[in-house]
C-alpha cells in the first residue's frame, strides 16, 4: 500500500466530513493554497465559547482535503481558545501520514483556515509551524 | 501508434546517467527548466578554471579573454535567435525582459487614455508587469480571449486594434498550459499597421523550434537560457535597434554610462545601455555553448522529433481513462507539451504519484492562474518534452498515471 495514499487518506478525500455550506454561520474563513491554486472555506457555528459545527467548502488535491476532513471530526466541540492554540503537529500528527516539505501547506490548509476564521489572525502558519517538515 | 525520430543524445546529459532511488531519471518537465549537456556545464568551469575576469574594464590579456567569451556568446546567440548583436540585451529572465520593457519603454509611452493588450494564456511574467504599468499610468489593460481549441482570434485582435487607443500588444510564442503556438508573424503584422508596439514571450518556443524573431516581425521578443539547455539567470531580449535607441535606461550604474559626472550621466551605446553592473558572464558563455549544442542538433530536427514526441504522448495519454488535455488536439499547432487533468485526481496528487514512479511532470497553475479561471480548472498536470526525450518517457509516464489512478480506486 502506499504510504501516502492510504486507505483512509483516499476515504476521507473522496467522502469528506463536514463538507458544504452551514447557514447561519457564526464565523467564516477563506484561503488559496498559492502553490496548485487550491481554495477550502469554512462556515463555523459557536455555542458556549465551543464549535459546536462546522462546515468546510471549496476544492483541493488529496490531501488538503482529507486533512481538513480529518480535522473537522475533532474541530467539533472544541473549545474556540484551544482551536486558537492548535499547531502544525497537531494537524499532521492527526494526518498520520509523512508530510513532504512541498506538501505541508496543502496539509495545513485546513487547520489555517479555521484559525483564520476562530482569530481573525490569517498569518498562520509561522515559524516552526511554517518551515519545519515531518519526518 | 506514431513514428517517433529520436534524436539518440540522451548520453549528452549527465543528469540522465545519475541514478534517483536507484532508477533512471525520466524528466518530462522541461517546460519548467531544461536539463544540461555536458558542454554547458564544462563550457561554464572552462570559463571559470581559464578565463574568469570582468569585463569591459581590464586591459590585460586575461581581461580579453573574458570580453571576448562574453561578447563571443552575444554574437552566438543573437544569430541563433535571428537578430542582430546590438540589439540583443542579456538580462536574468524573460520576467525581467518584460520589465524592462514595462518600466523603461512603457513608462515613456504609456500614458491615461491609452490601452495595453495582452491574452488571457499569458505567464504571470506577461500579465503583472503590464497591470502594474496600466494602473500606475490609469492605462487600460485589455485581454485576448482563448477559444475552446486554446487559440487566438486575430479578428479579435483587429477589433481591439480598430479602437485606436492601443499602444502595445504583449503575447506569447507557445502557451506554457495548452501548449498553443500562436501565429506570430500574423498578429505583429496587424499590430505594426495599427501603429502598436508588440512584446512576445518567446520562453517556450526558442529552445523547441526554429526561430527567427526578425521575421517574425516582433518589436521585442524574449527568451530564457535555462529552458533551452542553458543555465539559469541568463534572460535574452531583442529589441528593435530604433526603438531601443530612443529608450531611456532601465536599471542604471556601472557598464552602462558613456560618462558620468556630479550633475548627470550620458548613456553608453547598444547594448550596454540596458545592462547595467557586471553581467552574468559565466551564464552568457554557458547559453553559448548550449546555442551551439542546439545549433549542431539542427533546430528544425528538433522540432520534427518533439512535434513526432508530443503526437505519440497524445495519443497514449488517450489511453488513460477519464483523462482529459487542454489546448488545441494537433501536434502541428503545439509545443512540445500536454497538460491534462484526470477525473477524480488533483493534479497535485497526479503529479506526486507520477513522482513516485520516477517521472517528473509540474503540477500546479503553471504561473497562468487567469488562464485556469478560464478553462474551469484549478490545477493542471503538465508532461513536457525536450530533446533528450524518448517514447520509452512518454510510456513510463501512462504507466505511473494508470498505477496512480489503481491506488485512487478508480
Amino acid at each position: 500500500m502506499d504510504d501516502l495514499y492510504r486507505d483512509y487518506i483516499l476515504d476521507h478525500y473522496k467522502r469528506p466530513r463536514n463538507f458544504g455550506e452551514l447557514d447561519p454561520h457564526d464565523m467564516e474563513g477563506l484561503e488559496h493554497n498559492p502553490l496548485c491554486g487550491d481554495e477550502l472555506g469554512v462556515h463555523i457555528r459557536v455555542k458556549d465559547g465551543r464549535i459546536e459545527d462546522l462546515r468546510f467548502h471549496g476544492h483541493g488535491c488529496a490531501i488538503s482535503q482529507a486533512a481538513a476532513s480529518i480535522a473537522s471530526e475533532e474541530l467539533v466541540g472544541m473549545p474556540l481558545e484551544q482551536v486558537g492554540k492548535l499547531d502544525a503537529d497537531w494537524a499532521i500528527e492527526l494526518l498520520g501520514i509523512p508530510v513532504s516539505a512541498t506538501r505541508r501547506k496543502c496539509a495545513l490548509l485546513g487547520l489555517k483556515v479555521v484559525k483564520g476564521a476562530v482569530t481573525g489572525d490569517n498569518s498562520w502558519p509561522v515559524g516552526a509551524d511554517q518551515y519545519r517538515p515531518q519526518a | 501508434m506514431s513514428v517517433v525520430t529520436t534524436l539518440d543524445v540522451r548520453a549528452d546529459f549527465p543528469i540522465l546517467s545519475e541514478e534517483f532511488d536507484g532508477r533512471p531519471l525520466i524528466y518530462l518537465d522541461s517546460g519548467a527548466t531544461s536539463q544540461k549537456p555536458a558542454t554547458v556545464i564544462d563550457a561554464m568551469n572552462a570559463y571559470y578554471r581559464e578565463r574568469n575576469a570582468n569585463v569591459h574594464r581590464g586591459v590585460y590579456a586575461l581581461a580579453q579573454e573574458a570580453d571576448a567569451a562574453y561578447d563571443g556568446a552575444r554574437t552566438k546567440i543573437a544569430s541563433f535567435a535571428g537578430w542582430e548583436q546590438k540589439a540583443t540585451i542579456f538580462t536574468k529572465n524573460v520576467t525581467e525582459a518584460i520589465n524592462l520593457v514595462a518600466y523603461a519603454w512603457g513608462r515613456a509611452n504609456i500614458g491615461p487614455g491609452d490601452a495595453v493588450l495582452t491574452t488571457q494564456m499569458e505567464h504571470h511574467a506577461n500579465i503583472v508587469p503590464w497591470q502594474q504599468l496600466c494602473k500606475e499610468k490609469g492605462a487600460q489593460l485589455r485581454y485576448l480571449e482563448v477559444d475552446k481549441r486554446g487559440e487566438l482570434s486575430p479578428e479579435q485582435l483587429d477589433r481591439e486594434l480598430e479602437r485606436g487607443d492601443v499602444k502595445l500588444v504583449a503575447f506569447t510564442h507557445v502557451s506554457n498550459v495548452l501548449g498553443t503556438i500562436v501565429p506570430v508573424a500574423e498578429m505583429t503584422a496587424r499590430i505594426r499597421a495599427a501603429g502598436a508596439v508588440s512584446v512576445v514571450d518567446g520562453a517556450q518556443a526558442v529552445p523547441h523550434m526554429p526561430v527567427d524573431a526578425a521575421a517574425l516581425g516582433a518589436d521585442f521578443y524574449a527568451w530564457t537560457g535555462h529552458k533551452a539547455l542553458g543555465p539559469t539567470g541568463i534572460g535574452v531580449l531583442h529589441g528593435r535597434a530604433s526603438i531601443l535607441e530612443e529608450m531611456e535606461p532601465f536599471l542604471t550604474g556601472g557598464d552602462m554610462i558613456a560618462s558620468v559626472d556630479f550633475d548627470g550621466a550620458t548613456w553608453n551605446e547598444l547594448p550596454y545601455k540596458f545592462e547595467a553592473g557586471t553581467p552574468p558572464i559565466a551564464e552568457t558563455v554557458g547559453l553559448g555553448a548550449a546555442v551551439d549544442y542546439l545549433s549542431a542538433l539542427n533546430m528544425e530536427r528538433v522540432r520534427t522529433h518533439e512535434q513526432e514526441l508530443t503526437g505519440y504522448m497524445l495519443e497514449r495519454l488517450a489511453e488513460v481513462p477519464g483523462l482529459c488535455v487542454v489546448g488545441p488536439p494537433e501536434p502541428e499547432h503545439r509545443g512540445g507539451l500536454a497538460s491534462f487533468t484526470i477525473e477524480g485526481m488533483h493534479a497535485h496528487d497526479i503529479a506526486e504519484l507520477a513522482g513516485r514512479g520516477g517521472v517528473c511532470i509540474r503540477a500546479g497553475h503553471h504561473c497562468a492562474q487567469p488562464l485556469m479561471r478560464c478553462l474551469g480548472v484549478g490545477a493542471t498536470a503538465r508532461a513536457s518534452v525536450g530533446v533528450y526525450n524518448e517514447p520509452r518517457d512518454v510510456d513510463a509516464l501512462i504507466d505511473a498515471l494508470i498505477a496512480g489512478r489503481r491506488i485512487f480506486g478508480l
